[in-house]
Parts: structure tokens; C-alpha cells; sequence
């Protein structure tokens, strides 16, 4: 937004000479720069890709950045078959912490930031000082703890012992926050009032409303966080079946010593389960940056 | 706290003086609005994010202590143990090992990875380059892609017999290059690292490019300033404060470094149970099953990324407001 959004109030955007600087000798050099940078970034992947179509003996023995023997029938029927098909349910779990989980923290934050800007009351300074506080503290100092208190309560080893932790987005609150500050006008909420609506209907209608791009980032953020979240299902979870996709790929790969087929699986377990992700995540980069330039701005 | 208010996005309201003055009339109104606005998210990060924070501390303070030969009920009483978990901690070589071998990473990896970042971000915004958005797609790709499932792959990579590039080395004549050797497997761990949130800090650093006005530019092309001059006068420094958000980030995220060293663990032997402060806590509180020490780790771990990450911030805002 912050670039859109200057274009939007009038401010002048770059103007991009047009013609000469491709054929520039540093136009070419830096492209050439960019291109071996590109090189790395994307070789594992093609890696993955590439070698998710093997079959084991070829996995070892071909050349590990090109195809031989395609096999990406018998690896899929295997990943999906093995086990009991539990890949199924890592795929599902993963959906419900990452999906719902970012879900339902990005409407509790922008609830709590909306709150937080857009009203007056005792400790509101230290209510958002604290809360920021905790954006300084990271989730994977927080899995060891939580399981501590959680296993005295007997809800370790639960869908609720990663899901419930999940959607806490202190970040989120600080986002929300920052927009709604920003961007919803008191007059309009001022308006909403004198026509008759509850303040909860004013949230609803007007404040999700406006916010709605900072939503979408919000939840890409807790998406992410979530899914990159290993060491709280690590510490949390025994039973397989309610692993998320990432804690099932690392046992996989902790075992293929004594099932040596496991090496395949994890190859395209990993290449299935980010296929979606990246995917979503390509299309929705104008967001990220959009949210990460309001962040800053304010930092 | 430098804010430019103007590059908050406004979608769609009238910015400035009418605000302004509508101000402060709005908003004691609402009763007990806010606290029912507030509550669903207070609630649960109270539960999940302090009551943790204070039940290990509260553990942390306790130890077991086993009497005889410790067999049989009756023999292990968790008492009170004051700062003993702590002092066990700051004495203990393998917690200072590890936290040494953080930092160390941190500082070579952190710069390296920005300076790489900003590099790719000043080069996307320069007029030079084409095809950028091939590249910036290209470079943001393993942002999508997890840090295990990044770990994994890269210890495919890294693995003799499987890895293509361990291969092309020795046939190019470099011999048999090993990844997971103890002095080099660190760096690996940094490879992975740098290859997965490159992308993700450039993108946040060409964003902040992307929200300069262009006359800035101009002025300074008018006065005769080269493109490295623009660059580094006027594009970094406007920045700055997306480089600040991405080195606290990058901070964070080192001191906490687990899953890419725990994933490297199932291929080299050179990566110990407490190679990184949180491997040490997760060591104690799982194999060990010393729940105390672990807590102790854990609070030590959280208090000093609070103190660097918050004192960083610190340092270049004090340093911001004296330029």
C-alpha cells in the first residue's frame, strides 16, 4: 500500500527513464549479477522437483539436477498410502493450525488493535506497551514454558496444545494497530454512532472493512509464523496423527536409516505440502510488502 | 521515533487537519466497547504468553532433589532452589558454548544476509536491471518454503552420495567437500538460513525503496549525484528503518536458532545436543528430563533476546535523533 497508496494522494511516483539503460554495460553486468543470484535461490528447489519424480536407485545414482526415469507415480501412491495414508491428516492438520489458526488470530488482533487505536481508557499505553513487549519475545521461547504449564493441566498431546497458542499474534495487534490509527477516520465512526449502530456493529461494518488490507496481512504473517512454528507441535505433539505436515516430514526423515523408501516420501512430501503455499504466497507478495512498509514506517 | 505520517497508507480518507480537529471528540465514547474489543486477545495472551513466561520463571526456581539412591516413591522432592538453575547456567560450558556459537553466527550471518538483501533491493529498484519480476519472484520463493522442510532439503544437498553439488565439486576438482564437518557444518546452518530469509528482508527493504518520492531522486540527479551517490546518500537513509525492522528480526530469530541445526542432527554427528541454547533447554527438558534447568534456559534465552533485540532498537533510534 505505502507505494500504491503514495501513487493514490498525489504523491509523484518515479518516473523510469525509457530506452537506453538495458544495453547499459552496468545494466548488463548487474542483470548478470541477479541472474547467478536467481541460481541459487531457486536450484534446491528444481532439486526438489527434479528428484521427486525418482525412483530410489536412480535417486542415488543420476545426475541429482536432472530427470531419469520417471517414478512420480509410484512416489505419490506411496506417500499417500504409507502409514495408513497418514500423510492425509498432516495435510488436514496443517490446514487447521496455519488456515484457521491465522484466521482466528488475525480477527482477535485486529479486534484488540482497532481497541487500542481508535478508543481512550485506562492503561491503554501499557496494555500496547506490553503487547509489544511480546512482539520481542519469540514463539519458540515460549514452547518450552507453555508445555511446561500445559502438561500440568493435562492438555499436551491435544489439537488445543498447538492451535490455542497459535492464535495469539502479538505483531498482529501492533499491525492493526498502526492501520487502524491510520486509516479509519474518527468521523466516520462518529457518524455510525449518531446514525444508531453498536460499537460492535461499527467494528463490523466499518473498522474490518477499512482494515481489510491489513487483515490480509496479518494473516499471511501468522500463517507463516504458525507453519514455521517446529518446536511447538515438536514439544507438544507424541501422537503422529495430529502432527502438522513439518513435524511428520522431519520424523520421516529422522527414520529412513531403518525404511530407506522414506527418503522418496519426504522428497515429495515436502515438494506436495509447499507447492500450495508458494503458490498463494507469489500471488500475495503485494501484500507483504504493502504491510511490512506500514510496519516500518513506524517503527 | 521517526514518523512520516504521509506514507501511511490513508485508503481513501482525507488525511490531516479535519482528523485532526474531529480528534479527540470521538473517542472517550464507547463504554465498555474497548474491553470487550480487547478481551478475546487479552485473555489468551495471558494465558498463552504470560502465564508461560511466569510459571517458568516460577519453575526455574525449583529443582528436584533426590535423597538415597533415589529408587522408589519418596525419594525425589522438588524443593525451592533460589538462583541455583541460573548459576548452574552461566557455569556451564555447554549453555556458553552455545550461546557463544549464536552469537558468532549472528554476527557473520546477519550482516552478510542484509547487505545481500540490500544489495538485490537497490539493484530491483535501480532503472539498470530487467526483468525484475522474474527475480523478485525468484528471490522470495524460499520464503515460501518452511524452515524444516528448507533444512531438510538442504541436508539432501549437503549429504555425500546424494548431493549433486558435493558431486560437481569433486568432479570440477575441489576433492570431497564436507558440509557437516564440525568447523564447517556451522555455516551450512548459515546457508540455509541466508537462503531462506534473503528474499523475505529484501522484499521488505524494496518496499520501503518503493515508498520514496521520486522527486527526491531528481534533486539529487539535478546536483550531478552518481547512481551509487543516490543510492547511498539519499536511498539508504531513507530505509532505515526498514533495515532496522529486518536486523531486529534477524536478531531474534538467531538466538532462537533450532530447527535447522535439529534437522541437520539426523546426517552428522557434529551438531551436539546443545549446540544452540534452545537445543540445550529442549536436550534438558526431554532426554535429560531436568524440567527446572530447561526452564532456566528458556528465561535466560527470552531475557537476552528482549535486551539485544530491544537494545538495538534503542541505539539506532538514540543515533537517528542525534544525526
Amino acid at each position: 500500500m505505502a507505494a500504491s497508496a503514495a501513487g493514490r494522494i498525489g504523491m509523484p511516483l518515479r518516473s523510469r527513464e525509457p530506452g537506453s539503460p538495458g544495453v547499459s554495460r552496468t545494466g548488463i553486468l548487474a542483470t548478470a549479477f541477479m541472474f547467478v543470484c536467481a541460481i541459487y535461490f531457486l536450484l534446491p528447489a528444481w532439486w526438489l522437483v527434479v528428484s521427486s519424480t525418482k525412483g530410489p536407485s536412480t535417486l542415488y545414482a543420476s545426475e541429482g539436477f536432472w530427470f531419469s526415469q520417471l517414478h512420480l507415480a509410484s512416489n505419490l501412491t506411496g506417500l499417500f498410502s504409507y502409514d495408513g495414508g497418514i500423510y492425509w491428516h498432516w495435510l488436514v492438520n496443517t490446514v487447521l493450525y496455519a488456515g484457521v489458526g491465522a484466521l482466528c488470530a488475525t480477527l482477535l488482533a485486529s479486534a484488540a488493535g482497532y481497541a487500542l487505536a481508535k478508543y481512550e481508557f485506562r492503561g491503554r499505553q501499557l496494555a500496547f506497551s506490553i503487547i509489544l513487549g511480546g512482539v520481542l519475545v519469540p514463539g519458540t521461547a515460549l514452547a518450552l514454558p507453555l508445555y511446561l504449564l500445559l502438561s500440568k493441566v493435562s492438555l499436551t498431546n491435544t489439537y488445543w496444545s498447538v492451535f490455542l497458542p497459535s492464535i495469539v499474534s502479538p505483531f498482529g495487534v501492533y499491525l492493526a494497530r498502526v492501520y487502524a490509527a491510520a486509516a479509519i477516520p474518527d468521523e466516520l465512526i462518529e457518524a455510525g454512532r449518531i446514525d444508531g449502530a453498536s460499537e460492535g456493529r461499527i467494528f463490523r461494518t466499518v473498522a474490518l472493512r477499512i482494515m481489510s488490507p491489513a487483515l490480509v496481512t496479518m494473516f499471511l504473517f501468522q500463517f507463516v509464523a504458525i507453519w514455521n512454528n517446529f518446536f511447538l507441535p515438536l514439544v507438544m505433539l507424541s501422537n503422529t496423527r495430529l502432527y502438522p505436515v513439518t513435524l511428520g516430514l522431519y520424523t520421516w526423515n529422522n527414520q529412513y536409516g531403518q525404511a530407506p523408501q522414506l527418503v522418496s516420501y519426504v522428497i515429495i512430501g515436502s515438494l506436495i505440502s509447499v507447492i500450495p503455499l508458494v503458490i498463494a504466497f507469489l500471488c500475495l507478495q503485494r501484500f507483504w510488502k504493502s504491510g511490512l512498509a506500514a510496519g516500518s514506517v513506524q517503527l | 521515533m521517526a514518523v512520516d505520517r504521509q506514507q501511511i497508507p490513508v485508503a481513501g480518507t482525507r488525511p490531516g487537519t479535519r482528523r485532526a480537529a474531529a480528534g479527540q471528540r470521538g473517542r472517550r465514547r464507547g463504554g465498555r466497547a474497548p474491553v470487550m474489543f480487547l478481551a478475546p486477545f487479552g485473555v489468551l495472551f495471558a494465558l498463552f504468553f504470560l502465564l508461560p513466561i511466569g510459571y517458568a520463571i516460577y519453575e526455574s526456581l525449583l529443582k528436584v532433589r533426590v535423597s538415597g539412591l533415589g529408587l522408589g516413591p519418596g525419594s525425589t522432592a522438588t524443593v525451592f532452589a533460589g538462583f541455583s538453575n541460573y548459576s548452574q547456567a552461566f557455569t556451564d560450558p555447554s549453555f556458553q558454548q552455545g550461546v557463544e556459537r549464536v552469537l558468532l553466527f549472528g554476527v557473520v550471518q546477519i550482516p552478510v544476509m542484509l547487505v545481500f538483501a540490500t544489495i538485490l533491493a537497490l539493484l530491483l529498484d535501480s532503472v539498470a536491471v530487467r526483468f525484475k519480476r522474474f527475480f523478485r519472484l525468484a528471490f522470495f520463493l524460499p520464503y515460501g518454503i518452511p524452515g524444516v522442510i528448507a533444512a531438510i532439503l538442504w541436508s539432501f544437498l549437503y549429504l555425500p552420495g546424494l548431493s549433486p553439488i558435493v558431486a560437481a565439486l569433486r568432479s570440477t576438482g575441489f576433492g570431497t567437500v564436507n558440509f557437516l564437518g564440525t568447523s564447517s557444518v556451522l555455516w551450512s546452518i548459515a546457508n540455509i538460513v541466508t537462503w531462506e530469509y534473503t528474499g523475505y528482508n529484501m522484499l521488505i527493504i524494496y518496499a520501503g525503496l518503493q515508498a520514496i518520492p521520486a522527486d527526491l531522486y531528481e534533486a539529487g540527479r539535478l546536483d550531478g549525484a552518481s547512481e551509487w551517490k543516490v543510492a547511498t546518500r539519499i536511498k539508504l537513509p531513507m530505509v532505515s528503518s526498514s533495515l532496522v525492522l529486518t536486523a531486529v528480526f534477524s536478531i531474534i530469530g538467531t538466538l532462537q536458532l533450532f530447527s535447522e541445526p535439529q534437522v541437520l542432527r539426523a546426517i552428522t554427528s557434529d551438531i551436539s545436543s546443545s549446540y544452540t541454547p534452545n537445543l540445550l533447554s529442549y536436550t534438558q527438558a526431554f532426554t535429560a528430563n531436568n524440567p527446572n534447568y530447561a526452564a532456566a534456559v528458556a528465561v535466560v534465552l527470552a531475557i537476552g533476546t528482549f535486551i539485544l533485540s530491544f537494545g538495538f532498537l534503542r541505539l539506532v533510534q538514540r543515533r537517528g535523533a542525534g544525526a
